[in-house]
């Protein structure tokens, strides 16, 4: 049998052995020095002339001047969307769908420009934005374009009509995504839209319009306003938009429904998370910390699903713990343009802040801070991938949304236990399960209460598979037949 | 003195390359006017069991493809025809219809393939179901594409009722034999040109040109064809239904003129359902 | 209390060893193939695979001459003379002595296949005769194959015994398990097969994908496996063994992706070829195209290293 160990305990070497040369992603992402606006299909320049800078958080140096859409603006946007809803709500499908087939096929064809760009503005790593955020993006395009025409087999008993004009307010974590997951259904039932990117990452979005334009989408059926805070208020309570769509933080999202309380707007919410990720000790367990990885350290943990809670069963607690810390010891922290980088900027300073100060509290509570060894670059906003182990529900690192690259690790011992630590969150977006036991991956998926439950995988997304969450993560879902609902009136 | 043209010698797209038939025969068409046009290949049985062997053979890599990738391919075979639509309009035209139905023709067949694109990654949503069973168990249906099918396509309209009936079919990840249009078999040849540019893996489509009466009766008795898919006069589809008896084929006939051919009731989920097996599989749910 | 039944004892070796899931291990490899390896670190990697190669020549028409001109090129892969000899000539046993004679006494070792190479279907006593034969004829390292047959009908103490008895066989000769991936099938059967051979192997000792005589040969895949429950075993216990991809991997891109994955799995300590080797005729030529690129700046033509296949 297998040799008994003498001496000390063996050890891994992770060091400077091999060293990989700096790879940086050199493709030209045609920034403009100034975006405009895109009201009616034109470019125009905001009412009151304000610009503000969008910086680089790896370099905090600024990349171009971004317009600040106010009242005026807003309204001219919602004006044109309702001028272009008469006739975009009564083409057919058919001819529909070929202009989001048209912008599919057009952003595929500059998707290496897009992925560098989105780097730039947003800090995530040019591996990502390349093979998965502007990729993600063009097949959302692609997929709800062969909606178009099909309308009638969507919902049984019902032809699903369009609402009209739509607001929408996307999040700085996967912008060019989140542009895609909004737009697509949305013009595939026939609606018009008015879209706000978020204040930190608004360039892939006004690049996106020449993508429009090249598409030949009739003007205003597309209107895209930029600015903070107040631009996406103005966005979400015009009097025009016969439904708001919401991607973002629990607390701002309970303030646009506080806000609209007094109408009848039709919403969705699409929130914050703090996802469980259960490793039960027959899980394969390389391939667990590997989902476990990507669960957290995937997009500097700016995620709302991800899987920021570890759940791990006491009897395997030490091996996982043990294999994660080999695994994070690999994880290259640096420029997001460079590939081999696995972890890029955090987005902003504003959030480099939040974490640290999360990560702070959670060190004073008693959890146990670890971190690889190395150095992070000098300028920029980075933070290196965290974990936190002897956590317990009460801790607020347990229970707070962090959106950072800080893992939160738990232990359970039955089956039972880890439903309840699973579920006892106010949130429910999604969960992680991890085991070798198929009635077992089918009981956690029936009782786990989050909208999208990963088994033996993570972070796995598709056009055609709805995503939402329960209880304060939000209502609705994107993706899917059961997507497009949300873009339809009524009966 | 004018330039003499170079003529094209029509050879038939199966698996993935441009062959003649395995019989060295040919027949000839001539054009509206009268004239000698081009040789076409009288395909034999044997070049129809050959076909069969290629569609088997690209069978299981065209199942695993992703439904988004054979999408992405429909739509690709659709650009394809519509960058060369005037060349296939003229085709039509030469051989007889008039310019204006060939235009619309050809512009509602680019449509159906955009539109069998976009089924490629939805039809399971609709087909495929969880089942709510009375006792602790996932119990899931799903579709799985049948395997090879043979198409044989009207006498007219060529490339619409063509297009039409193999759209459907490989969209969930069967392979087809087809026979083109016996009196205007030359737009299948052209076809056969766009389909290997398409990025249609090779095998996945065949197309056969030649003489009904006499492949029709080996389409109906070749039991790796699991499934036929023709337009067909009574006679012909008493021959089909018999021999698919020999091997329990699924038989589909479809009907109607050529102005069927141009409705939106000529497309659908229908001719998807038709190709695809179900299957329910039951899990426990349970610690 | 009677002692487990074979049934039960099996069912809990493949329980301690543990499953992998076959879609999440891809997806881990591919990630390696997603590194950008340039430059220096380029350069380093491609030469540590030369050193890395075990040149080998495994064919019924093998003659002396093949093998002269194999060792000729083992010793001096490209006349440079910053450049390694490679780690091992692999030759069958009746050309042990040959080879023997082409490259005692410099760095490249002989290894040799034994133990009915390919298929493993003869005695267990004639296995064990081929492998003191090559011994004695010279082998520095002896390459054998497990008893797949014996594996897949759950006899995995046949299996063990029979590896520890070539290890017995073998004396100061070094081992290098195959495994055969392409008759295992399945990761967890790779995985488990793995530790079977490890729990008897001694540190020095290599376990090795597969014969390259099959369809399915190495790949990052099983080598991640592999990979793994090495490391695993190591932590465990200590003793370091080796890892041989042999089979599949041609190309110069491809072993630099093998390199970042024992990089990120092993760690510096297997980035040796007293750790890890590849079982490969054709990469050598890729790998030293590839430097002359680096050393140049311009692409080259195949026809330019000895021994290459193509000509066109």
């Amino acid at each position: 049998m297998a040799p008994t160990r003498r001496g000390p305990a063996p050890r891994l070497i992770f060091g400077d052995l091999w060293p990989f040369d700096p790879a940086p992603e050199t493709a030209d992402p045609k920034l403009a020095d100034r975006y405009q606006l895109f009201i009616g299909g034109r470019y125009v320049r905001p009412r009151s002339g304000q610009y503000f800078d969008s910086i680089n958080p790896a370099t905090e140096r600024r990349l171009a001047s971004i317009p600040r859409a106010g009242a005026a603006d807003v309204n001219a946007a919602y004006a044109a969307a309702t001028a272009a809803f008469r006739r975009w709500s009564v083409l057919p499908g058919r001819e529909r769908g070929k202009y989001l087939f048209r912008i599919a096929r057009l952003l595929q064809d500059r998707a290496r420009e897009f992925a560098v760009a989105e780097t730039l503005d947003g800090g995530k790593p040019i591996k990502e934005s390349r093979d998965f955020d502007v990729p993600m993006a063009a097949a959302h395009f692609f997929y709800h374009a062969g909606w178009a025409d099909k309308l009638e087999y969507a919902a049984p008993g019902r032809t699903l009509r369009p609402l009209g004009v739509v607001g929408q307010v996307i999040p700085w974590n996967f912008p060019l995504l989140m542009l895609a997951w909004k737009l697509a259904p949305a013009l595939a039932l026939g609606n018009c839209v008015v879209l706000k990117p978020a204040e930190t990452t608004s360039i892939t979005a006004l690049k996106f319009a020449g993508i429009l334009e090249d598409a030949g989408l009739p003007p205003g059926v597309v209107n895209l306003v930029t600015g903070a805070g107040e631009t996406g208020a103005w966005v979400m309570g015009h009097p025009a938009a016969a439904k708001v769509a919401f991607t973002g933080s629990t607390e701002v999202g309970k303030a646009i429904m506080r806000q609209l309380a007094g109408t009848d707007r039709r919403m969705t919410m699409e929130l914050g998370g703090k996802a469980a990720n259960i490793v039960f000790d027959d899980a394969p367990l390389d391939q667990a910390v590997e989902g476990i990885v990507n669960g957290i350290f995937f997009n500097q943990g700016h995620v709302c699903c991800a899987g920021s809670r570890l759940l791990v069963q006491e009897g395997v607690a030490a091996r996982v713990i043990a294999k994660l810390k080999n695994r994070m010891r690999m994880l290259r922290v640096g420029d997001p343009l460079d590939k081999n980088t696995d972890l890029g900027a955090i987005n902003s300073a504003a959030q480099l802040a939040t974490i640290r100060r999360l990560v702070a509290a959670g060190e004073r509570e008693g959890a146990e801070l670890w971190q690889p060894e190395g150095r992070l670059p000098a300028q920029g906003y980075f933070f290196p991938p965290t974990l936190l182990t002897g956590v317990t529900q009460s801790h607020r690192v347990a229970r707070e949304e962090i959106f950072g690259p800080v893992l939160s690790v738990l232990t359970f011992r039955t089956v039972d236990e880890a439903i309840e630590k699973a579920n006892n969150t106010a949130y429910g977006l999604s969960a992680g399960v991890w085991t070798d036991k198929g009635s077992r991956i089918l009981r956690l998926s029936t009782e786990l209460k989050a909208g999208v439950v990963w088994a033996n995988t993570f972070n796995r997304f598709d056009p055609s598979s709805p995503f939402g969450g329960y209880k304060e993560s939000g209502f609705g879902r994107e993706g899917g037949r059961q997507g497009l609902l949300d873009y339809a009136a009524r009966a | 003195m004018p330039r003499l043209p170079i003529t094209k010698t029509p050879k038939v797209y199966v698996g993935g390359a441009f062959i003649r038939s395995e019989s060295a025969r040919t027949f000839p068409v001539r054009d509206a006017a009268g004239h000698f046009h081009s040789n076409i290949p009288q395909c034999s049985r044997k070049d129809l069991r050959n076909a069969v062997e290629a569609a088997a053979k690209a069978g299981p890599g065209w199942a695993r493809r992703t439904p988004y990738n054979r999408a992405q391919i429909l739509y690709r075979l659709a650009e394809m025809i519509e960058a060369r639509r005037t060349e296939l309009g003229d085709a039509l035209v030469t051989f007889g219809a008039r310019a204006a139905d060939a235009a619309e023709g050809l512009g509602v067949a680019i449509d159906r393939l955009i539109h069998y694109a976009g089924w490629a990654d939805k039809y399971e949503q609709l087909l495929g179901s969880v089942n709510p069973v009375a006792s602790p168990h996932f119990n899931f249906t799903v579709t799985e594409p049948m395997g090879v099918v043979g198409v044989i396509a009207p006498d007219s309209p060529p490339v619409l009722g063509l297009l039409s009936m193999i759209a459907p079919v490989i969209a969930s990840g069967n392979t087809v034999v087809a026979l083109a249009s016996e009196t205007m078999p030359y737009p299948a040849i052209l076809l056969g040109e766009m389909l290997a540019v398409s990025d249609l893996p090779g095998g996945v489509v065949n197309l056969l040109t030649g003489f009904r009466r006499e492949l029709v009766p080996t389409f109906a008795t070749h039991a790796h064809l699991r499934a036929i898919y023709a337009a067909a006069n009574p006679e012909e589809r008493r021959v089909l239904r018999t021999g698919a008896a020999a091997g329990v084929k699924r038989v589909h006939f479809v009907d109607g003129g050529r102005g069927a051919w141009l409705e939106d009731s000529a497309q659908g989920l229908e001719p998807i359902r038709d190709f695809v097996e179900l299957k329910t599989t039951w899990h426990p749910i349970g610690s | 209390m009677p002692p487990p039944s074979a049934a039960a004892r099996h069912a809990r070796f493949r329980d301690e060893v543990g499953a992998v899931d076959q879609v999440g291990i891809e997806e881990r490899v591919a990630k390696y193939t997603t590194r950008s390896i340039k430059k220096a670190s380029k350069v380093w990697g491609l030469k540590l695979a030369v050193g890395m190669t075990d040149l080998t020549t495994l064919e019924g028409k093998d003659t002396p001459g093949k093998v002269d001109s194999l060792c000729r090129k083992a010793l001096s892969p490209h006349g440079a003379p910053d450049l390694p000899p490679v780690a091992a000539v692999c030759v069958y046993p009746a050309m042990v002595r040959r080879a023997k004679q082409r490259v005692g006494g410099t760095p490249v070792k002989v290894a040799s296949v034994a133990t009915a190479f390919p298929s493993g279907q003869t005695h267990l006593r004639t296995r064990l005769a081929e492998v003191r034969g090559a011994v004695a004829d010279g082998a520095d390292e002896i390459d054998m194959v497990i008893n797949r047959g014996a594996f897949l009908a759950g006899e995995f103490s046949r299996v063990q015994d029979e590896i520890a008895a070539v290890v017995e066989a073998c004396g100061p000769a070094a081992l290098k398990v195959i495994l055969e991936v392409s008759d295992l099938e399945t990761y967890d059967s790779i995985r488990a097969a793995s530790f079977l051979a490890m729990e008897v192997l001694r540190p020095g000792d290599f376990i090795k994908t597969s014969t390259g005589k099959t369809a399915l040969n190495a790949t990052l895949g099983n080598n991640q496996v592999m990979l793994e429950a090495i490391r695993d075993f190591y932590l465990d216990t200590g003793v370091a063994i080796g890892m041989k991809p042999a089979g599949g991997i041609k190309t110069a891109k491809q072993a630099l992706h093998f390199l970042v994955a024992v990089k990120e799995t092993l760690g510096d300590a297997w980035l040796t070829n007293k750790r890890y080797r590849f079982g490969a005729s054709s990469l050598l030529n890729d790998l030293l195209r590839q430097l002359e690129k680096e050393r140049t700046g311009a692409y080259q033509a195949p026809y330019a290293f000895s021994d290459a296949a193509e000509s066109y």
